[in-house]
């Protein structure tokens, strides 16, 4: 089964803090939710199978109703904010980049050696530090994800939304466009490379499309 | 528990037979042709709702056949994506907008009556307008599929994606039009729900001690009522902006695309309870019946709807987490989302233990009932994953959500209605169905949707967005995607199955006995099939069960027989079902047909962009508005009612607190809910939108005015309302209602000078809402003249008289709203002056 999970955009061989949080917070929920669904699914079984029995409402309704699930959604919206925390976007002057997205690609602007360099369908950023990506658009709502990396955010005209991703190791890792935005949505795609910020600067210019290779492996 | 509601003397028995040729002779549909095109029975046009509805299910049915066809290999052979992004669009739409909230119509026009002991809904033409304005819009929305144009956005139709300049064509106005003509039927149903459930009842039938299935309606149609007006508030706008360039969501000139998703979502996620609501009842009301004991906690489980009503309006912002909102709205919108599974988790429980108490009897009904259960409770659990903000930025727009959104609705929707389906077959055609066909029909649809559905949920973890027609590059989706689509072919054949088992009870079903189920509810109290009246006397106190068939049927009941020769039903107080009064029903009419007609050349005039003929169809909208009020107002001093010994009540053309005195305040709701629609887009845009503050708008002390005069003429018409049905029988109402006339031209022709002072509605988002919140001042003008106009012609032919108020008690209503909405928007324009 786990097997079925690798792939360029599997959400759960996370390689950041981001998805990793995120990748955890799916395992655990995985976990509750199983077993409350065994739980209810057998309850209902018993109840189908055999009775009548003596019962009253209390148990029912107030523990089974109220109680058991906002006992169960308090620790898990608890859980889900303290992951959630630390991948917002905050003013610390993190590493930034820019993504412009239009129908249909990618434009990225990220520092290079001799300032801002501009590049086409594939994202620079170095590794080990989280990084700031600055989303706009050109035309119609995209959206940027990198389900390696972590979640979503929109690219939306009028707004500039920023988005905190970080990378664990160099490699390349593989990003598209979630947002329906017409005909060339199946195909807006993109790349992040991710280099070793102790080493030096790759070679930015723009790689062509569709020279990447499955991500998470050393470039 | 004895019964300490006033007793209610029994009528003399009568012939049941004679009983029932009588009422049917009154209620029965005209023969032929004309009867499909003339009935406002509920029992044949609820019918005719859930049919169109399946119809329009088995197409979306082969849409998602197409897109499981096209998604089972990587190169996905054989559609090219313009039409794959149609065919997407037009699944979801279909299902949502034709198939979800008419066959939840349906159902409830054509159960409520029978549940709750009346003989038909409280509005009978307002069930047929709704029809055909479904019926009409259904086959305009169809027609663009067949003729290419068919609109590709997404069924949510995202801006700017659905603006002008990315879809030019007709293809976004098919949608926005069209969903806009058929949710006139979503409007209509709430409102008669609401009055039907309110007002409708059994004598003596409490409130709080109706079925459940009236709550659960009661719930529903509230929340069309607010849910609804969002949606088409954003429609009128998205058209307004493509067919007029009025910028509400062009950022450029101080619009906001944002505004669209919120507008939409505060439909949209209301949509799920509207949808999830009437398919609980169902559950409420067939799990007891089959478990053999009554429903284990009836008032946590009202509780729990009434709590749902009031939640499902604080998390549309869970549709939207990705767009970038603040840090604390996302906990709140989170902890909210998290928070609507309680009073779910309370109804499932209710019902386990309702089983639990009794003893179950595994017929076909129940069937489904289960799959009800092995299919929701995971969506529920999955709803409840996409409410944590961090996960949320993972699976939104994947196919985990695609998996997520058909657990909820399939097992929260369509395992109810497959229920609902076979358990009240044997009262629709009389029949009991054929053996076996029914349980394979469950085990495919069972077997066939969670093969399509459970490893989705792993498509969207691996990475698998949403609305994409091809995946070369992915071959770790290739997989999953067959064994969905292998599913979904399984699942088809049951649904097939499905209709087939429907269609063989219908004609080769042996003859049903009466109440087959045993079941304890009103709705069995009759002969089967239903009848076309129902009941031939009225349920009340001690008589309100199904065991009362047989004294109904002798005419023990209220109200027996139909010896007047009309529709009459009984009209009780909302609390405690005391009786009221009775009303007299409309009889088969063609004007709803007409009526839709009308509003649909005005759809079709607007679709091909044949602007200056509107006015055309708007002047026969109003000629079929005005003959609808001719029935607010009567000629005839009718003595009281015989109802039952002893009690003898008014007509209702002799109250003032009427049916559609009621309807007319449910209708209130609705359009106040889509002027504080409004409202909300004015104060987004202000605040929110980028672009702002608007160019200088040019407003003089002059415009002040006008407004301030327009406001005085409102106030006016409102206070010759009051005085045009306080004198009625005198000249002097006469003359009010014909002050309240000039009054109300008066108002529209200083609006008028308004629209002639208003700054260019095409520079800038100020100017454009300005212009709308004009038009909706204008549109309640004209209702309002309409309604005086009314109030004349009644009076000036003695229809009216000192007993008998007609149409003036609405048209004060609407007078006073019309006045309220115009003082807000004056002084919304004065404050954004001021403040600019």
């Amino acid at each position: 089964m786990l097997a079925g999970c690798d792939g360029a955009f599997s959400t759960l061989t996370p390689a950041g803090p981001a998805a990793s949080g995120i990748a955890l917070l799916w395992w655990v929920m995985l976990g509750g939710a199983g077993l409350i669904t065994i739980l209810v699914l057998s309850l209902a079984w018993i109840a189908l199978r055999s009775g009548p029995r003596a019962t009253v409402e209390r148990p029912w309704t107030i523990w089974g109703g109220l109680a058991f699930p906002l006992a169960v959604l308090a620790m898990l919206v608890g859980f889900a904010l303290w992951i959630g925390e630390r991948m917002i976007a905050r003013d610390d002057g993190a590493f930034a980049v820019q993504a412009e997205a239009y129908q249909w690609g990618w434009s990225f602007v990220q520092p290079g050696p001799d300032g801002p360099v501009r590049t086409e369908g594939v994202l620079y950023v170095p590794a080990r530090q989280p990084f700031d990506i600055v989303l706009t658009s050109r035309d119609v709502i995209h959206s940027f994800w990198v389900p390696q990396l972590g979640g979503k955010m929109d690219a939306i005209p009028g707004r500039r939304n920023v988005h905190r991703l970080q990378a664990d190791a160099p490699g390349r890792y593989e990003g598209l466009c979630a947002e329906f935005c017409g005909l060339g949505h199946a195909a807006m795609r993109f790349e992040v490379v991710v280099y070793d910020p102790s080493g030096p600067l790759p070679d930015l210019a723009p790689l062509p499309q569709g020279s990447a290779s499955a991500g998470g492996t050393a470039p | 528990m004895t019964d300490t509601r006033p007793a209610i003397a029994p009528n003399p028995p009568q012939r049941a037979i004679r009983l029932h040729r009588e009422l049917d002779r009154v209620w029965t549909d005209l023969p032929g042709w004309r009867g499909f095109l003339t009935s406002v029975n509920h029992g044949t046009l609820g019918l005719r709702f859930m049919a169109t509805a399946i119809v329009f299910f088995g197409i979306g049915g082969v849409l998602a056949m197409l897109i499981r066809a096209q998604l089972a290999t990587r190169d996905g052979a054989f559609l090219d994506t313009a039409l794959y992004n149609q065919i997407f669009t037009m699944h979801g739409s279909i299902m949502m907008f034709l198939f979800a909230i008419p066959m939840l119509e349906g159902l409830g026009l054509w159960l409520l009556p029978k549940i709750l002991g009346a003989r038909d809904m409280a509005f009978p033409r307002l069930s047929a307008l709704g029809y055909w304005c479904y019926l009409f819009g259904g086959i305009i929305i169809l027609l663009s599929l067949l003729a290419g144009v068919a609109p590709d956005g997404g069924w949510f139709m995202y801006v700017p994606l659905s603006g002008k300049t990315h879809t030019p064509g007709i293809s976004a106005d098919v949608w926005l039009l069209g969903v806009t003509f058929v949710e006139i039927s979503a409007i209509a149903a709430a409102v008669e729900i609401t009055v039907s459930i309110l007002r409708c009842r059994a004598a003596g039938m409490r409130l709080a001690a109706m079925p459940l299935m009236g709550w659960y309606m009661l719930g529903t149609a509230a929340m069309m009522l607010v849910g609804f007006p969002p949606l088409i508030l954003g429609s009128i706008l998205l058209e307004l902006e493509r067919a007029a360039g009025w910028p509400f969501f062009d950022i450029l000139r101080g619009g906001d695309p944002l505004l669209w998703q919120h507008l939409f979502w505060l439909f949209g996620h209301p949509e799920v309870y509207i949808i999830f609501l009437p398919a609980a009842g169902v559950l409420s009301t067939i799990i007891p019946v089959f478990a053999r004991v009554p429903i284990l906690g009836y008032g946590a489980i009202v509780a729990a709807i009434l709590g749902l009503v009031f939640l499902s309006f604080g998390l549309w912002v869970h549709h939207m987490f990705t767009v970038g909102i603040p840090h604390m709205a996302l906990a709140f919108f989170s902890a909210a989302s998290a928070l609507v599974a309680v009073p779910t988790a309370v109804q499932i429980f209710a019902w386990i233990g309702t089983m639990w108490a009794g003893r179950v009897t595994m017929r076909l009904p129940m069937l489904h009932v289960a799959g009800f259960f092995l299919t929701f409770v995971m969506g529920g659990l999955t709803g409840v994953m996409l409410a944590m903000v961090p996960f949320n930025w993972q699976a939104h727009d994947t196919a985990f959500v695609t998996a997520h959104l058909h657990y909820v609705l399939v097992g929260g929707f369509v395992f109810p209605m497959l229920a609902a389906i076979t358990y009240w077959m044997p009262m629709i055609c009389g029949r009991f169905r054929v053996r076996a066909l029914g349980e394979a029909a469950f085990l495919l649809i069972l077997v066939g949707f969670h093969g399509t559905f459970f490893l989705m949920h792993l498509t969207g973890l691996l990475g698998m967005p949403r609305r994409i027609d091809v995946y070369p590059d992915n071959p770790e989706w290739e997989w999953l995607n067959l064994i969905s689509s292998i599913g979904g072919m399984v699942m088809s054949a049951g649904f097939a199955l499905f209709a087939l088992d429907i269609a063989m009870q219908w004609l080769f079903g042996r003859r049903s006995r009466r109440n087959p189920w045993r079941a304890p509810t009103l709705d069995w109290a009759m002969a089967l099939p239903a009848p076309s009246y129902n009941v031939a006397s009225l349920p009340g106190p001690g008589r309100d069960t199904a065991d009362a068939l047989l004294p109904l049927a002798r005419g023990e009941g209220l109200l027996p027989g139909a010896p007047r020769g009309r529709r009459e039903t009984l009209v009780v107080d909302p609390g405690s079902g005391r009786p009221d009064h009775v009303a007299v029903l409309p009889g088969n009419t063609a004007l709803p047909i007409v009526t839709a007609a009308t509003i649909g050349s005005l759809v079709l005039l607007m679709l091909a962009g044949l602007y200056p003929l509107a006015p055309l169809a708007i002047l026969a909208i109003l000629w079929a508005a005005w003959r609808w009020g001719r029935i607010m107002g009567t000629a005839d001093e009718a003595a009281p009612i015989p109802v039952a010994p002893g009690l003898s009540l008014p007509e209702h053309y002799q109250c003032r607190n009427t049916l559609a005195f009621s309807g007319a305040v449910a209708l209130l709701v609705a359009d106040g809910t889509l002027y504080a629609s409004l409202l909300f887009g004015v104060a987004f845009l202000t605040v929110i939108a980028p672009n702002w503050p608007a160019p200088d708008s040019g407003l003089s002390m002059l415009d002040l005015w006008l407004a301030g005069g327009a406001l005085l003429a409102m106030a006016g018409g409102s206070l010759a309302a009051r005085l045009a049905e306080s004198r009625r029988t005198r000249p002097l109402g006469g003359q009010a209602a014909l002050a309240g006339i000039l009054a109300a031209i008066l108002g529209l022709a200083l609006l008028a000078g308004l629209a002639l002072q208003l700054d260019d509605p095409t520079r800038h988002a100020r100017n454009a809402l300005r212009g709308v919140l004009l038009g909706h001042a204008a549109v309640h003008g004209v209702i309002a003249l309409m309604m005086g106009l009314r109030s004349l012609a009644d009076i000036r032919a003695g229809r009216v008289s000192r007993t008998r108020r007609g149409a003036a008690p609405v048209w004060r209503l609407f007078g006073d709203f019309w006045l309220a909405t115009s003082a807000v928007s004056v002084a919304v324009v004065v404050l954004q002056e001021v403040l600019a």
